[in-house]
């Protein structure tokens, strides 16, 4: 595998390079922002920091960040894949469109906004720890799963990387999360939702949700659908599977894919 | 409710052979057979009439026109007819108000306020029929020093940029807010015209791909039909800030104009809204523009132009100045009076501030701070005419964007119904019915006529004033004078009086 240094390096440079390999490992990051943009077919890794905007409009590569990552991870992706060992800052896959990313604890404000699906394509975003307020907001399709898992113990050197280090995520009522009975959300969950699913692993689904947006125990049938994302997501962080899935999830669902249809009237 | 109908059908009884052609020809069912002991009587319900000529123009015998209703209500300067019955319509409903194509009120029309000069005796014309005149523009950033490499060669890398034959483009029209045919039309023609049409923000039809050197992509809120391969087949990438019919507002295709062909397109599911969201949610500051104007270039290895469009409003030439450092190449201005496919009243008829008074000012602006030559400027919002076209450049402009004008070359009659989405001329709907109205080889012949034409014209009114370049009419505002505008007015838009 090659070896990219980061250090002193513009997002230009680091992203001229990566264009000249499929295998790579990214050493001393320092918040270049918009890392392997668009690419396909390549596989990276990266240690650092990754800054803004990495892995937008990915186009088939896998990513897995050893750190946390800045804002708008994923941004506009379509397919490929994206794992993060520690947070994401904001906005995390806005608007994907497919491809697959794993946070393995917090998610700051406005994760999965926008997410579309079509056909095959059907975007997952997972949070292994909280998200922020605007969790799935304007969401048209694709899955969202929330886990609320209690946090390991500190891994030192990553906790200093900061960026998603989640203040952002705000999180609501008590902070002892050992009973799976708090919003794990934020506010505003679902907002504008018309398409796709979040399911929340919690016994205290959010008390703010927008009308056309339906909060219902999952069940076995809808469990199904996450299954091999939550089985993902305990290969990728080693967590155990049994014990993820023994705690109750709501699912959330729009009323409508046409929430606004009697908003207007002709003039 | 009682149906107000704003038109009335008129029927010459003695020329109608009672064919039938307007009632298979009217979407809106305005036109319908009565069985009468007599046989078939044609009958008009003129409610459902949007004025749109399509009966009048394809009735075989012209027996039919249509007129402004005189049904009056009490006269009242400030309770107008139109406002009383929004508030019946509102009282019925509870919904907000929906309507398209560019804002209808009277406002001042700058552009019809100010004059174009003409050399007599010294700095004479030229005549476009025997002289070369080049109405050729380049857009983009452009490089102010010049460097040399080790051999003293000057390096002719410039940024990437777009290549127009003349100073006009067809602004952005989505794939599901207009037909496929109509958006061929476009296509054909930017492609035989040398000039650019914009997809707008849903997406690029596979069948539109071919058509990539002449075509702006959009990347808008929604984000809709965005990917690698459309950002990288596009002449430009275009931000979608905001819309001159609809500043501060997203926007919202109802699931009904969603088919299966759409939906494919945009990547959403058939039948589900398309909602663009007002804000772009990662776009807070001009640091974040910058962000995005950055991660579009880095995707497209900086081989794309980046174009910003927004909606003129009070601060434009602040904002103008904001996004000419953020790395964008291309500012798009869009006048309030700018149309499209579906706005809410409220706000396409009250929101926003004219194009010529936005264009002169962030102009001026960029000037004073001397980053104009960071970006070039394409102003659109109800560009009617090559007069329009010229009076923008000088006001400094590098070029325009035009959407109504054509539409109405494709047959569009202004009917303003396009919410409905039942276009009687194929352009603003999906019923397939309907789309096949619009002949492809027709529309697009229609469209290069107009621009050929304007194009003339253009050369002709250059040509009148002595100059025979439009880099040389950009921002020469000594070529126009303003009549009957007040000091303030000829101060925002940089020009004289008439007859000083």
């Amino acid at each position: 595998m090659t070896i990219i240094d980061a250090k002193g390096k513009s997002y230009t440079r680091l992203n001229e390079e990566i264009a000249g390999v499929t295998e790579a490992r990214i050493e001393h990051c320092e918040g270049q922002r918009f890392l392997c943009d668009g690419t396909s077919g390549k596989k990276i890794e990266i240690t650092g920091v990754p800054g803004n905007a990495l892995g937008a409009y990915l186009n088939g590569s896998e990513i897995t960040v050893f750190g946390n990552a800045q804002d708008a991870v994923g941004d506009t992706m379509n397919s490929g894949k994206i794992v993060i060992h520690g947070s994401a800052g904001d906005a995390a896959g806005y608007a994907m469109r497919g491809g697959a990313i794993y946070v393995e604890r917090d998610a700051g404000y406005r994760a999965g906004i926008h997410m579309k699906e079509y056909g095959d394509k059907k975007p997952v975003l997972v949070i292994g720890g909280t998200a922020g307020s605007f969790l799935g907001e304007y969401q048209a399709g694709g899955v969202i799963v929330v886990l609320d898992l209690p946090r390991k113990e500190s891994k030192g050197k990553s906790e200093k990387n900061g960026a998603g280090e989640s203040g952002k995520a705000s999180v609501r009522g008590s902070v002892n999360n050992t009973e799976n009975n708090r919003n794990i959300v934020g506010y505003f969950c679902g907002t504008g939702m018309h398409g796709g699913e979040i399911y929340l692993r919690t016994q205290t689904p959010p008390d703010d949700l927008p009308l056309q947006v339906r909060c219902e125990p999952a069940f076995e049938k809808d469990m199904r659908n996450i299954r091999g994302y939550i089985g993902e997501y305990c290969r990728l962080f080693n967590a155990d599977e049994a014990s993820v899935l023994s705690s109750p999830f709501y699912v959330l669902r729009p009323d409508s894919a046409n929430p606004y249809k009697r908003l207007y009237v002709m003039n | 409710m009682y149906q107000y109908a704003d038109y009335e059908i008129k029927r010459d009884r003695e020329r109608c052979i009672n064919c039938g052609r307007c009632v298979r020809e009217c979407s809106n069912g305005a036109h319908y057979y009565k069985e009468t002991p007599q046989g078939k009587t044609l009958l008009a319900d003129e409610t459902k009439c949007v004025n749109c000529h399509r009966c009048v123009e394809t009735c075989p015998v012209r027996a039919i026109k249509i007129v402004k209703s005189d049904l009056t209500f009490k006269e009242n300067k400030s309770w107008s007819a139109q406002n009383l019955k929004e508030i019946y319509k509102q009282a019925q409903s509870g919904g907000v108000l929906l309507s398209s194509m560019g804002n209808p009120e009277d406002y001042p029309v700058y552009f019809d306020k100010i004059l174009i000069n003409a050399s007599q005796v010294t700095n004479p014309p030229i005549d476009p029929l025997r002289e070369p005149m080049e109405t050729r523009v380049t857009l983009g950033r452009r490089t102010r020093e010049i460097r040399r490499d080790k051999n003293g060669n000057i390096v002719t890398e410039h940024p990437p940029r777009i290549q127009l034959s003349m100073p006009v483009m067809f602004s952005a029209m989505s794939y599901g807010s207009i037909s496929y045919n109509a958006q061929k039309c476009l296509a054909e023609a930017a492609q035989r015209l040398g000039i650019c049409y914009n997809a707008g923000e849903g997406g690029l039809h596979e069948d539109f791909y071919r058509y990539g050197k002449n075509t702006v992509v959009q990347v808008a809120s929604g984000r809709f039909g965005v990917h690698k391969e459309y950002l990288e087949t596009g002449a430009a990438i275009e931000i979608k800030m905001g819309q001159g019919a609809k500043p501060g507002i997203g926007g919202h295709l109802p699931g009904a104009k969603i088919t299966a062909d759409v939906s494919r397109t945009r990547m959403i599911p058939e039948g589900s809204d398309a909602i663009s969201p007002a804000p772009h949610h990662d776009i807070y500051s001009i640091e974040d523009l910058r962000q995005l104007v950055c991660s579009l270039k880095e995707a497209t290895e900086h081989k794309k132009p980046v174009i910003v469009k927004v909606a003129a409003v009070h601060n434009i030439s602040a904002i103008a100045s904001g996004i000419a450092r953020s790395g964008a190449d291309i500012i798009a201005i869009d006048g309030f009076r700018g149309g499209t496919g579906a706005a809410p009243t409220r706000i396409r008829d009250n929101v926003g501030i004219p194009l010529e008074l936005a264009l002169a000012s962030v102009d001026k602006r960029l000037r004073e701070e001397g980053i104009r030559d960071n970006v070039s400027i394409i102003a659109g919002g109800a560009i009617r005419n090559s007069a329009d076209v010229v009076k923008a450049i000088a006001l400094g402009a590098d070029a325009v964007y035009i959407a109504t004008a054509a539409l109405a070359a494709l047959g569009c009659h202004l009917c303003r119904s396009c919410q409905k989405g039942n276009c009687n001329w194929g352009i603003a709907t999906q019923v397939p019915e309907l789309v096949n109205r619009l002949n492809v080889q027709e529309g697009c012949g229609r469209l290069c006529n107009l621009l050929t034409a304007w194009n003339h014209e253009i050369k002709e009114m250059m040509g009148g004033m002595g100059i025979n370049s439009v880099e040389a009419l950009k921002g020469n505002r000594l070529m126009l004078r303003g009549v009957g505008l007040n000091e303030k007015e000829l101060e925002v838009l940089g020009i004289l009086h008439a007859g000083e």
